[in-house]
């Protein structure tokens, strides 16, 4: 996906679409600034009105009270427009690949021959296609035959092309990409409009964004605080009227006022730019090359306090390293460091690799040229657990320590102690042993090192911080697992875990009130990424995979995980602090308004201008330019988000309290004042 | 001053120390657990229950709970209506008073079943003895109780875990009223009697004043039997017209010390009994807390502007405005009750609080306009703060980026409709009561003052009502056909829209699982939570009623200088 900040084009189609925005319609999904819209066209109303000579307020007054009160219904919609505004040039891109190819359609799967072209519109779930190097794939679908590289930059942005093949985990293709080798017959797994660049599309573009149950919470308060002010303001009337006969002095407050006043006291501010966060959460998951499949999804990675985390790719680098020989007594060093790379030859393994180095580290043993040796080498398979070579009557085999025992002891050879001692420190240490033998004799244990990232402990160190617990999935055995996870600092593991155990740990969490979060790729996945609370699917995976989950990472990075919650929380604690601010705000704008509110029915109310505001007018005008501004001045944090830092719930509260809270009790003040000056000195009184 | 921070300090450390082992005590209660009453009134329980043909182990739904709530209350106003209209022609009345008409009586009927105690009616020339015991004290119990009921409903909503029952109200209603409210009202009543306060069915006396020579009757009945549960149910309703400030009602300091206390107690008592049942203490404390801190405030306020805002006579300032006091309670007392006798949605005054000083008028009128939350009604006061509590949450959740949570229970929608519901209602009727009667043609006819002073009478008088405190500032002509009817209308909504909300609330609650507490849970048990909860009910309470206040007790004070 391009990732593409905001520019020139999507500003002025902002612009266009702030106006567009002002249909009824639309307006009417959001009740706080249908309020403000209300407002406006009632002024606007009143306005036209006081030429007639029905006024209660002079008719200078009340039009700029309607241009202002139009202003933020404007600036609101600007905000909203902005926000999907990245994601509307993101939908344009990808629905370029989207074009409608012509795909070729085979009877059978026997006969790749055998086809008849269709546009890919038509195909329907079931069909198969063949699609040749150079050709686009016509709709997403399951590799039933043949593996071809897939260039799939259209979606995941990555130019390097990747592997599909028929059976195993990567056998899922999406409709747009582009096979660039060989060939693939696939089977149609999504009909037009269903497809995962459909999906994508509307996802990026926000058309299929419905509000998350926060987010209709959230709206639920404030519509109760619009309903607070709205009485509040509307029994001002009868209340001021009252006041003003007891009094002797003084009129009524005008409708023009209660409708000024009702705007700088509802909570537009958040109410303006409650959507625009919302879409921005989610186009800061885009960029980070995840999809959500709902809102929702963003919401619990903020409330996730489980992470399970794959120990391959997320907390070790991907291989383990040859880093040491440990021969048995009788055998030297180098005896074992020759077998073992001779055994490693032909094994591509990154594991395998690292033998050969290391021996050519240690004691400069040079590579043999193999295809000259008339040597026999036995590829690891999962059955046996071990590799090894056939050499001019020599047997070599390295593998797993239980395996080679069984081996040997199966040949009638001995397995000796000391390397079960040996064995046990290696795997005691994290290590991974494994085993060299040499006709039906131990040579000794090759220590397999399992690297760990940089900066992981630092990273879990600041997640556990926050309450969130890490835990380690490997398949490795127990003890194993234990000294990784040590060294890694994760909470807790889950060694030699099966599909099984992972589903049980998730649910076991789930039933203490946990919220578990997950990534997977394989078909074996699916049932715990089901059943977890936000469920990272790999784009590599498969199909069943995708389905499970609730996000895809078109990335299929392990470490993704972390940067989700990171995004999940950032959007909930955006919407929390500008609430808190658009309220903190509603202080400094009583105080600013009611003294001189009333000054025609109590003089003596004046007492309590301290901020020394001209009059009424001034303080009413300073007080709801201020209102339209502070959206505009809000919409990059909107965007943005607050900052964002792994700290204790506490601190956390603490830290937006004073800038938001407090903050918003303060800008107010000084805004206000500025403009209420800036309007003195142009004469307005 | 000194002697008044002095009795301050005595009167909250006396409420604090017995509020605990009382809190306590109602958690067993509530929780079945045996105490030293059970041997007595478990027959009398399980006779109720068989009388009443109630199953005791039957679990309610939130439906079922609200519909009993809603039907017992019904049903009690219908009858305290009827008792008034047909008193007049019923025994046990001595006075020989009159059938009350059907406005006063519908308003005093929906005064007593929401747990109000507005009256406007007057004790000793309006209601019959039967009328009295029968109607009034009835209610005093049992819509106290059931404002207890359904706050450990709400408990127990958030301490199950997806459960779709949250009790059942007929047991908690018996249980309350049995263990808690009869046996300290009984201990009360007999500790009044002995500082004289009346309780006799003998008619009126005609005495002879010594020094004018002139005949008077003195008002007499069964009064310190009501009292007692007036003051531990956040009731109000005196026996006689001027409540506490009568000498029959309210005797000696000791009986005035009593009286106050009883005011606060079990309100206080409920936030120990609410950390027990939700197996975490300071949840409750921190509650306690922010109410005390509340509380203590207004006093603070409520007493420096009676000792030193009072008028000045002739250029001299008098020691504290002693307008509308009693000698015998002086300022600090008679500051002392208003103050919590309008924090608790009590009601009963032994002062008027229409001769306060503005500012020392105002705060009772705004501690009422909160929502009656700090300590607020039995049961009810306890529910409203817990709506903010929510709130608080909500906000303050967000900000740590969370989903909000309390008491390991997500706040979703439904609970957040709820919540609103239960903050909304009471200022909003308060505000369209005054409203609508500051509109009336002939208001001012029912003033005895003009201007802001006025105002502020009118908006006492609606704060009062539309929050189920039930105490009048004076000087409101209470008995008109429109008070009465608006009134007992709003009375009723504010009272049972926030329960049936609550209720729901409850349901709502019991059914979801709990999420696990960890490093990133918002704690509601740190001074930061505290002051956060302050600062919300605060600016909720400023920005709803400054306007008003402006208008009213704020001009009254800045016109007066």
């Amino acid at each position: 996906m391009e990732k593409k900040s905001i520019n020139k084009g999507i500003l002025i189609d902002s612009l266009k679409q702030s106006f567009a925005k002002l249909a009824p319609a639309i307006q009417v999904k959001n009740p706080v600034m249908l309020v403000v819209y209300i407002g406006a066209i009632l002024t606007t109303a009143l306005y036209i009105l006081s030429f007639t000579g029905i006024k209660d307020a002079s008719s200078g007054y009340i039009l700029a009270i309607a241009l202002i009160l139009w202003f933020t219904v404007l600036f609101a919609n600007f905000a909203e427009a902005i926000a999907e505004g990245r994601g509307r040039a993101q939908a344009n891109t990808l629905r370029k690949t989207r074009k409608d190819v012509k795909a070729k359609k085979l009877i059978s799967k026997d006969n790749i021959d055998d086809y008849t072209e269709v546009l890919s519109a038509q195909l329907k779930k079931g069909d198969i296609v063949i699609v040749r190097a150079g050709e686009q794939i016509p709709m997403d679908g399951e590799v039933i035959e043949g593996a071809a590289s897939v260039d799939e930059s259209a979606i995941t942005g990555e130019s390097a092309p990747v592997i599909r093949e028929s059976g195993g985990d990567r056998s899922a293709v999406t409709g747009g990409t582009t096979v660039v080798s060989d060939w693939l017959v696939i089977e149609v797994t999504a009909e037009a409009g269903e497809s995962f660049l459909d999906k994508m599309i509307s996802m990026v573009e926000g058309a299929s964004r419905k509000k998350t149950p926060n987010e209709i919470a959230l709206q639920i308060l404030l519509i109760t605080l619009t309903i607070i002010f709205l009485i509040v303001t509307a029994t001002l009337l009868p209340f001021s009227s009252f006041a003003s006969r007891q009094a002797g002095t003084g009129s009524a407050i005008s409708i023009t006022n209660v409708i000024a006043l009702l705007v700088c006291l509802a909570p537009t501010t958040i109410g303006a730019l409650l959507s625009s966060i919302g879409i921005a959460g989610m186009s800061r998951l885009n960029q980070a090359n995840v999809l959500a499949m709902s809102g929702r999804a963003i919401e619990a990675a903020g409330d996730v306090d489980v992470l399970l985390l794959d120990k391959t790719g997320t907390i070790t680098l991907g291989n383990r390293q040859a880093s040491e020989f440990l021969p048995v007594r009788g055998i030297t060093e180098q005896e074992l460091a020759d077998a073992a790379q001779l055994s490693s030859l032909a094994d591509e393994t990154a594991e395998g690799r690292s033998i050969v180095i290391l021996a050519k580290e240690k004691f400069g043993i040079r590579g043999r040229e193999f295809s000259k040796m008339n040597a026999n080498f036995i590829a690891f398979t999962a059955k046996t657990r071990m590799s090894g070579v056939d050499y001019q009557g020599i047997q070599i085999r390295k593998g797993a320590a239980d395996a080679v025992k069984a081996f040997i002891l199966d040949n009638g050879g001995e397995y000796p102690e000391e390397c079960e001692q040996i064995v046990r420190k290696v795997a005691g240490e994290g290590g991974t042993p494994l085993v060299v033998e040499k006709n039906n004799q131990v040579l000794g244990v090759v220590y397999l090192k399992d690297i760990v990232k940089n900066g992981v402990k630092e990273r879990f160190e600041d997640l556990r911080k926050m309450g969130i617990k890490t835990i380690m999935i490997t398949g490795d055995n127990p003890m194993t697992a234990a000294a990784i996870a040590a060294e890694a600092g994760v909470d807790d593991f889950l060694a030699e875990a099966t599909p099984e155990a992972k589903l049980d740990l998730i649910r076991d969490y789930q039933s203490k009130g946990h919220l578990v979060a997950m990534t997977g790729d394989g078909t074996n996945d699916a049932p715990a990424l089901a059943q977890a609370d936000v469920a990272v699917a790999m784009n590599t995976g498969t199909q069943a995979a995708k389905e499970a989950g609730n996000m895809v990472d078109l990335d299929s990075s392990p470490t993704k995980l972390i940067d989700i919650v990171r995004i999940g929380k950032q959007l909930l604690m955006t919407r929390g602090a500008l609430t808190t601010f658009s309220v903190a705000n509603d202080v400094a704008k009583y105080f600013a308004i009611i003294p001189v509110l009333f000054f025609s029915i109590y003089p003596q109310l004046t007492a309590l201008n301290f901020m020394g505001l001209t009059s009424s007018t001034t303080a009413i005008l300073s007080a709801i330019i201020y209102n339209a501004l502070i959206i505009v001045a809000l919409i990059p944090l909107a965007l943005k988000g607050v900052k964002y830092r792994e700290l204790p719930a506490g601190k956390l509260l603490k830290r937006n309290l004073l800038i938001y809270g407090l903050g918003g009790i303060i800008a107010p003040f000084i805004a206000i004042k500025g403009i209420d000056m800036l309007l003195t000195a142009c004469g307005i009184r | 001053m000194s002697m008044i921070v002095l009795q301050d300090i005595i009167y909250i450390l006396l409420l604090i120390g017995l509020s605990i082992p009382l809190g306590i005590y109602i958690y067993k209660v509530m929780s079945g657990e045996k105490v030293f009453l059970t041997r007595i009134f478990a027959p009398v329980e399980n006779g109720i229950y068989k009388i009443m043909g109630v199953k005791s182990n039957e679990e309610m739904g939130a439906k079922k709970y609200a519909l009993s709530a809603l039907a017992f209350s019904g049903v009690g106003l219908f009858f305290v209506w009827l008792l008034q209209l047909l008193q007049g022609i019923l025994p046990f009345n001595p006075a020989r008073i009159q059938s009350a008409s059907w406005h006063l009586a519908f308003n005093t009927a929906a005064s007593f079943v929401s747990n109000t105690n507005w009256q406007a009616y007057s004790g000793e020339n309006g209601l019959s003895c039967l009328t009295q015991f029968l109607g009034l004290t009835v209610q005093n119990f049992v819509s106290a109780a059931t404002g207890i009921a359904v706050l450990f409903a709400l408990i127990r909503g958030f301490v199950f875990r997806k459960k779709t029952t949250i009790g059942n109200f007929w047991t908690d209603l018996t249980k309350i009223t049995l263990y808690v409210l009869i046996p300290i009202s009984f201990v009360l009543a007999l500790v009044l009697v002995s500082q004289g306060v009346v309780q006799t069915f003998s008619p009126y006396k005609e005495v002879t004043m010594l020094e004018s020579g002139a005949a008077q009757t003195i008002p007499l009945g069964p009064a310190a039997s009501q009292i007692a549960i007036k003051q531990l149910g956040t009731n109000g309703g005196g026996f006689f017209g001027a409540n506490s400030a009568f000498p029959l009602e309210n005797a000696t300091p000791l009986s005035n010390l009593l009286e106050c206390l009883s005011l606060l107690l079990i309100p206080c008592a409920l936030c120990v009994s609410f950390g027990k049942a939700v197996k975490d203490s300071k949840q409750g404390k921190s509650i306690y807390i922010t109410m005390m801190i509340l509380f203590v405030v207004a006093l603070g306020i409520t007493t420096i502007s009676e000792q030193y805002t009072g008028p000045a006579f002739d250029g001299v300032v008098a020691s504290g405005s002693m307008e509308g006091k009693e000698v015998i309670h002086g300022v600090g007392a008679s500051s002392l009750w208003a103050t919590a006798t309008t924090a608790a949605s009590n009601g009963s005054v032994n002062s008027m609080h229409d001769s306060f000083t503005p500012l020392g008028g105002m705060i009772p009128m705004f501690l009422m306009q909160l929502g009656e939350i700090v300590f607020g009604g039995v049961g009810s006061g306890l529910y409203g703060m817990l709506a903010f509590v929510l709130l608080t949450v909500f906000i303050a959740g967000l900000m740590v980026g969370r989903t909000p949570e309390y008491l390991g229970k997500k706040v979703e929608p439904y609970d957040m409709k709820m919540v609103c519901l239960i903050i909304l209602t009471p200022l909003m009727f308060t505000l369209l009561g005054t409203a609508a009667a500051v509109s009336m043609p002939d208001i001012t006819s029912w003033l005895t003052n003009s201007g802001a002073h006025g105002f502020s009478e009118i908006l006492y008088a609606f704060s009062s009502m539309g929050n189920n405190n039930g105490s009048a500032f004076a000087g409101f002509t209470a008995n008109t056909v429109f008070t009465n009817v608006v009134g007992g209308i709003i009375m009723l909504l504010v009272r049972f829209i926030p329960m049936v909300a609550a209720i729901s609330l409850a349901g709502n609650m019991a059914k979801k699982k709990s999420v696990a507490v960890s490093e990133g849970t918002l704690s509601t048990t740190n001074t930061m939570f505290v002051g956060l909860l302050i600062g919300v009910i605060l600016i909720v309470g400023a920005l709803s009623f400054l306007p008003a206040l402006a208008l009213g007790p704020i001009a009254d004070y800045f016109t007066m200088r």
